[in-house]
């Protein structure tokens, strides 16, 4: 059963929780490359690091096991210790 | 109108009742009179058997009639309750029904049991489902596979441990804890000034793990914390380490069962905990004061998760801390001290007041540095057994007080600038005479403890307070 909860706070922001703003640049900030496992997708993510690269933004690759499970807590810490900004490849 | 029949028999009954089971012939007789009668049954409709019964399962109709014991049998005339009797009273029910052969062969009188509309948590729950009471904040639902915990860390309204999700019943239930009004605004919490209503510190509070009962000395924490003396925001955007320490004091300390023995200043006593993590939680939430934010603290410290507790007053001798700050005796204050963490001064040797009263100030002499002097407050906190030996001395809290100010003075010569060949000091200009570590007022000294240990503790100020004009110590009664 679902519950309500009340707010506990001034109420000055909405409750829609807004997103992360991405970053004003990229300079200087490491990209996370994320294959998710399907098939292509590193063919997209390779055209990626190739444009990144070519404007001397620092990459870095990861994978997920399997496209059909969700990623590994430890790849995700590690993706976020290792990163400012996340690309997900999936190219069908 | 009170939509009640004219002349007439009302009564309300359960079936787990025995007193209700045993006078079953008693409402049969009732229902043979003269007075049109309806039975109201709280948990049974077909009880009692071969009448007309109306469901009372809802509880609303005993909830709105303030039934407390079943059975209650209403007298009604003209419309309204004429009388009342409550158990089964033979005499008294003879005089409501106008029969006077009512119960024969009955005992004379047995008491009722509890009526359901009043069972622990009930009348909260009917006063929300009826419409009587509202409540004000923003409805967050939480969708039927998430978990409410997430939700309230995804939101950011916990200190970094879980919270008791702050659901309607619960708030109705801490709001009962209070006679004030829930829109009632206890003040603007820094640091963004925000109202903080009464509705909102009970919110706060159940997310704490507060019970209803602890939520007075909360508000009264509150107003304390806002008092523009104690300086909340600044304390809030120190890098010092210091955050607010409470000290709850006279006999709402004992009513709530809170701890001045064993481990007072440590974990395990719900009241404790939770009345220091409210204060925190309202800062956080309602002010919007958040660690990286606001909260400039270099290390910060444990206590800023909570830091409360009651000073021991056992002795009828002491003079308890809310008494020397000009609280009415027997009457329930709190006190909020910008502190630090806990210090230990342990001395199992000393054996006379003077020698341990030297000892202590040792102590204290160190409180932010060893070299500074009237630079920030203090609290000792006195075990009984360092109290027994003062005691046994003929000291109270006037003595010990003298004595600590006596043996905290200092030759300022000593203590200056770059003086022992450490760079940390006070100015040179205070290098003639001698030089208190305390400002006046500086040191608060507070009872607890476990009856065992010849050690007691020092919790350090915050640096704000060698600005003595700006910043002090605040104490509040609490409103009962």
């Amino acid at each position: 059963m679902s519950i309500v909860m009340r707010d506990p706070t001034a109420e000055i922001a909405p409750v829609a929780r807004p997103r992360v703003k991405p970053p004003a640049s990229l300079d200087g900030l490491t990209v996370g490359l994320l294959c998710i496992g399907k098939e292509r997708s590193l063919e997209f993510l390779d055209r990626v690091a190739l444009r990144l690269n070519e404007r001397g933004i620092v990459t870095r690759r990861y994978a997920k096991p399997t496209h059909t499970k969700k990623a590994p807590v430890a790849l995700l810490q590690r993706i976020a210790t290792e990163c400012q900004v996340v690309v997900e490849g999936l190219a069908d | 109108m009170t939509g009640l029949p004219s002349d007439a028999l009302l009564l309300i009954v359960k079936r787990d009742c025995p007193t209700c089971r045993l006078i079953e012939p008693a409402i049969h007789e009732l229902a043979r009179g003269p007075l049109a009668l309806t039975v109201l049954s709280q948990d049974d409709p077909a009880f009692p058997p071969g009448l007309p019964v109306e469901d009372g399962r809802d509880l609303a109709r005993s909830h709105r009639l303030g039934i407390e014991i079943v059975p209650t049998l209403l007298r009604l005339a003209d419309g309204r309750e004429a009388g009342r009797a409550t158990g089964w009273q033979r005499a008294e029910w003879r005089g409501l029904s106008g029969l006077n052969a009512l119960g024969e062969g009955l005992p004379e009188a047995r008491p009722g049991c509890g009526a359901l509309n009043v069972a622990p948590g009930m009348p909260e729950r009917l006063r929300l489902k009826l419409g009587e009471v509202g409540i004000a904040s923003r409805a967050i639902a939480v969708a039927e596979d998430d978990d409410e915990m997430e939700v309230a860390y995804g939101f950011g309204w916990t200190d970094g441990l879980p919270i008791v999700p702050p659901t309607d019943l619960r708030i109705v239930r801490m709001l009962a804890g209070t006679g004030r009004k829930p829109g009632e605004v206890v003040g603007l919490v820094p640091p963004n000034y925000l109202p903080c209503t009464v509705e909102k510190v009970a919110i706060n509070a159940v997310m704490a793990g507060c019970k209803p009962e602890y939520l007075p000395v909360v508000l009264a924490v509150l107003e304390a914390a806002l008092l523009p003396i104690f300086a909340m925001h600044g304390l809030l955007a120190t890098m010092y380490f210091s955050g607010p320490v409470i000290i709850v004091n006279g006999p709402i300390a004992r009513a709530i069962g809170m701890n001045s023995g064993v481990n007072a200043l440590g974990q395990g006593n719900r009241a404790n905990a939770t009345i220091g993590r409210a204060l925190q939680l309202i800062i956080r939430n309602v002010g919007g004061g958040v660690p990286g934010g606001i909260d400039r603290a270099t290390l910060g410290n444990p206590g800023k998760y909570t830091f409360c507790f009651a000073e021991d007053e056992s002795d009828p001798e002491w003079t308890p801390l809310s008494v020397a700050r000009g609280i009415p005796t027997g009457r329930s204050a709190v006190t909020l001290f910008h502190g630090d963490g806990v210090t230990a001064l342990m001395d199992q040797k000393s054996r006379t007041a003077d020698e341990l009263s030297r000892s202590l100030a040792m102590g204290l002499a160190g409180v932010g540095h060893p070299k500074l002097a009237e630079w920030a407050n203090a609290i000792l906190v006195l075990s009984p057994e360092h109290y027994a030996i003062f005691r046994k001395s003929g000291w109270r809290r006037a003595e010990i007080e003298a004595a600590l100010r006596r043996d905290l003075m200092r030759p300022g010569a000593s203590l200056l600038c770059g003086a022992g060949g450490v760079g940390e000091g006070i100015a040179p200009e205070r290098a003639a005479g001698l030089v208190h570590k305390f400002h006046p007022d500086g040191l608060l000294v507070v009872r607890a403890g476990g009856r065992a240990g010849l050690m007691s503790a020092i919790i350090g100020g915050w640096s704000g307070g060698r600005l003595v004009e700006e910043v002090q110590p605040v104490s509040k009664e609490i409103e009962l």
